[in-house]
């Protein structure tokens, strides 16, 4: 496949719940390498979105494909497979795991064994674990986490969990990640570590990053684009130069002009 | 690389552990003669080892992949019934026909068993996988019931089939099982429960426990799953059940096999904490004893009443308001002994989060 195909498509995207249309019409394309930023007012439909692209909701029309498939029937887990990972708004680590454990069950797809394998100790099972081992280290030391490798993810503090679910999914081997606010509740220091953090991911595994986030100086900072999303409706996309000066985007997040209220 | 014979340590441990096992059985059976009381605590003995594979089995289900199940009773049945059938109606007639006594007719005999057993073990795992289908669907409370209704089931099923005895029960079982077969078997549901949890199947267990949505997220097959550890779980207990069917008095009923007997079995996992091996397999020993050790407290009662369950229940009530989360809560023996940090040092951080916050929030105010 050539670099410059598409990871991620998404056609004329809507969803429904009942009366309400919560996502309608969403176009998105997703080029390798590339960072993308969805912003948006709350309840705009960002989180709905990564959910179908996810393949946690199905969409009531239009189409989503993960590198040239259709994953219109797709469970979580088998686009998973075609390459996408995500991390959650409200942290869903595996809270009772350990860090490592926690990041090698992050690579499950890429270290398949037997059952009997795991029972009898065969080769297979030690090459295989030996590999999750060995990657899950390198993860959580990009992470800083390795220190802490052994504490169970409960324990650890905020902005330590919000790493370690990145790599977590970072542990997938994605081609596309999805950061659904990797930055809430960050303070301004973890925000900083955070924006470096994110561009390094991208230089050192090449993998494209769509990310949801209200902060605006992580997202106009390391977005090459935004797409700005407000009722469900795509209003604005482009770079973050153009996107602040958008009129139609200062309207929706700070409301009408005083001049045109008064008409 | 490991080294290229990953098997022969394996084999070594076996080795040793089947001559321990058989050691300790002829010891058994030796004492017996001499001290008939030996038969009492050699039945309590391989009733705890029965125990221990039920509990950790079901910790497979209940504990690692976080399905509540209540059916367990059912699937012991299930294995119990059948190899019970199996060696009754066609391997008993056939060793009977070797001469008494003869090393020949030993040794098949142990092979039968082993191979009914197993075969009993199929059968309760292919009732776990239709058991597994609706756990698809259901969760917590729900699944709880479903197979609690399953349980019943399979009882009411055996109840109704008058080739297995019916409510008259199956008697006249060979009875071939013993003190080794049945910590053999033991032995090897924890073997399997441990190297399973510590392996890519168990972490997806562990993960379907912990946040199924998350688990599914990362690639986990959590259908798949589930009802691997449905499979896993009641072939176990079908083999605890074959087991069971074969000691002496070899007699199967189908009251042996109601909900309470699945309830007893979840105390044990629960009490040892959802999710230990170890724990369970304290928790199988403490409950298969404890009802035995308190048969002596009849003697200090006025009126010969006996208060044995009264206080067997007292006791377990009283565990689980101090340790809600069970002896070892959800880890091992040696993760209570050893490296796993459960504290860690507080670490100050940043001041000025109060601030940041604000201007995080300045972003956009529904309109």
């Amino acid at each position: 496949m050539p670099a410059t195909e598409p990871i991620l498509e998404s056609k004329n995207v809507t969803i429904r719940f009942g009366g309400l249309t919560a996502v309608s019409n969403f176009d998105l394309t997703v080029n390798p390498r590339e960072l993308v930023g969805l912003i948006g007012p709350n309840g705009a439909g960002k989180t709905t979105i990564f959910n179908m692209l996810t393949g946690v909701y199905k969409p009531t029309e239009g189409d989503i494909r993960v590198g040239a498939v259709s994953t219109r029937d797709f469970k979580p887990y088998q686009i998973t497979a075609l390459g996408l990972a995500r991390t959650f708004q409200n942290i869903r680590l595996f809270k009772e795991l350990t860090v490592l454990e926690n990041v090698k069950a992050g690579g499950h797809i890429h270290y398949k064994y037997s059952g009997t394998s795991a029972v009898l100790h065969t080769n297979r099972f030690h090459t295989a674990e030996e590999q999750a081992e060995e990657d899950a280290l390198r993860l959580l030391d990009l992470f800083d986490l390795r220190s802490r490798a052994q504490y169970t993810a409960r324990n650890l503090p905020y902005g330590d969990q919000r790493r370690l679910e990145i790599a977590r999914a970072l542990a997938a081997r994605p081609r596309l990640l999805l950061l659904d606010e990797p930055a809430a509740g960050l303070n301004t220091g973890e925000t900083a570590a955070l924006m470096t953090k994110i561009r390094e991911i991208r230089d050192r595994f090449g993998v494209a990053i769509l990310l949801i986030e209200h902060n605006m100086e992580l997202v106009m900072g390391i977005c090459e684009r935004i797409i700005v999303l407000n009722y469900g409706k795509t209003i604005a996309q482009g770079t973050p130069d153009q996107i602040q000066t958008n009129p139609v985007v200062v309207e929706a997040y700070l409301g009408e002009p005083v001049e045109a209220a008064q008409l | 690389m490991m080294p290229r014979a990953w098997w022969l340590r394996d084999l070594v441990y076996l080795v040793i552990f089947v001559a321990i096992l058989i050691g300790a059985t002829y010891l058994i059976a030796y004492s017996e003669t001499y001290f008939p009381a030996m038969r009492y605590y050699h039945r309590i003995l391989v009733m705890m080892g029965i125990n221990i594979t039920l509990a950790v089995s079901l910790n497979i289900i209940n504990g690692h992949a976080g399905q509540f199940s209540l059916g367990h009773a059912g699937f012991m049945a299930v294995g119990a019934y059948f190899a019970a059938f199996l060696t009754l109606y066609y391997f008993g007639p056939y060793v009977d026909r070797l001469g008494e006594g003869s090393g020949q007719q030993w040794l098949l005999q142990n092979v039968l068993l082993f191979i009914a057993v197993i075969l009993g073990g199929i059968v309760a795992a292919i009732a776990g996988y239709v058991v597994g289908l609706p756990s698809l669907r259901l969760r917590g409370d729900y699944l709880a019931i479903v197979t609690l209704g399953f349980g019943e089931i399979i009882r009411v099923i055996i109840l109704n089939i008058d080739k297995i005895g019916a409510a008259r029960g199956l008697s006249g079982i060979p009875p071939w099982s013993n003190f080794f077969w049945v910590f053999f078997f033991a032995g090897l549901t924890i073997l399997i429960s441990i190297r399973l949890v510590n392996s890519s199947v168990g972490r997806a267990f562990l993960a379907i426990r912990e946040d199924e949505i998350a688990a599914e997220a990362m690639g986990v097959d959590t259908t798949k799953y589930k009802v691997k550890a449905f499979i896993i779980g009641s072939c176990l207990a079908g083999v605890a059940g074959g087991l069971f069917a074969h000691f002496s008095p070899a007699y199967l009923n189908p009251t042996m096999f109601t909900f309470i007997r699945s309830f007893e079995v979840v105390a044990m996992v629960v009490l040892g904490g959802l999710g230990s091996i170890t724990g369970s397999i304290l928790a199988a020993i403490i409950l298969t004893f404890l009802p035995e050790a308190l048969r002596g407290v009849k003697d200090f009662m006025p009126g010969g009443r006996d208060p044995r369950m009264v206080i067997y229940s007292l006791m377990l009530i009283i565990l689980m308001l101090t340790r809600p989360q069970g002896l070892f809560g959800r880890r091992e023996l040696w993760d209570v002994l050893s490296r796993r940090k459960d504290t860690i040092p507080k670490e100050p951080r940043d001041a000025g989060d109060a601030t940041d916050k604000l201007d995080r929030d300045a972003g956009p105010p529904v309109t």
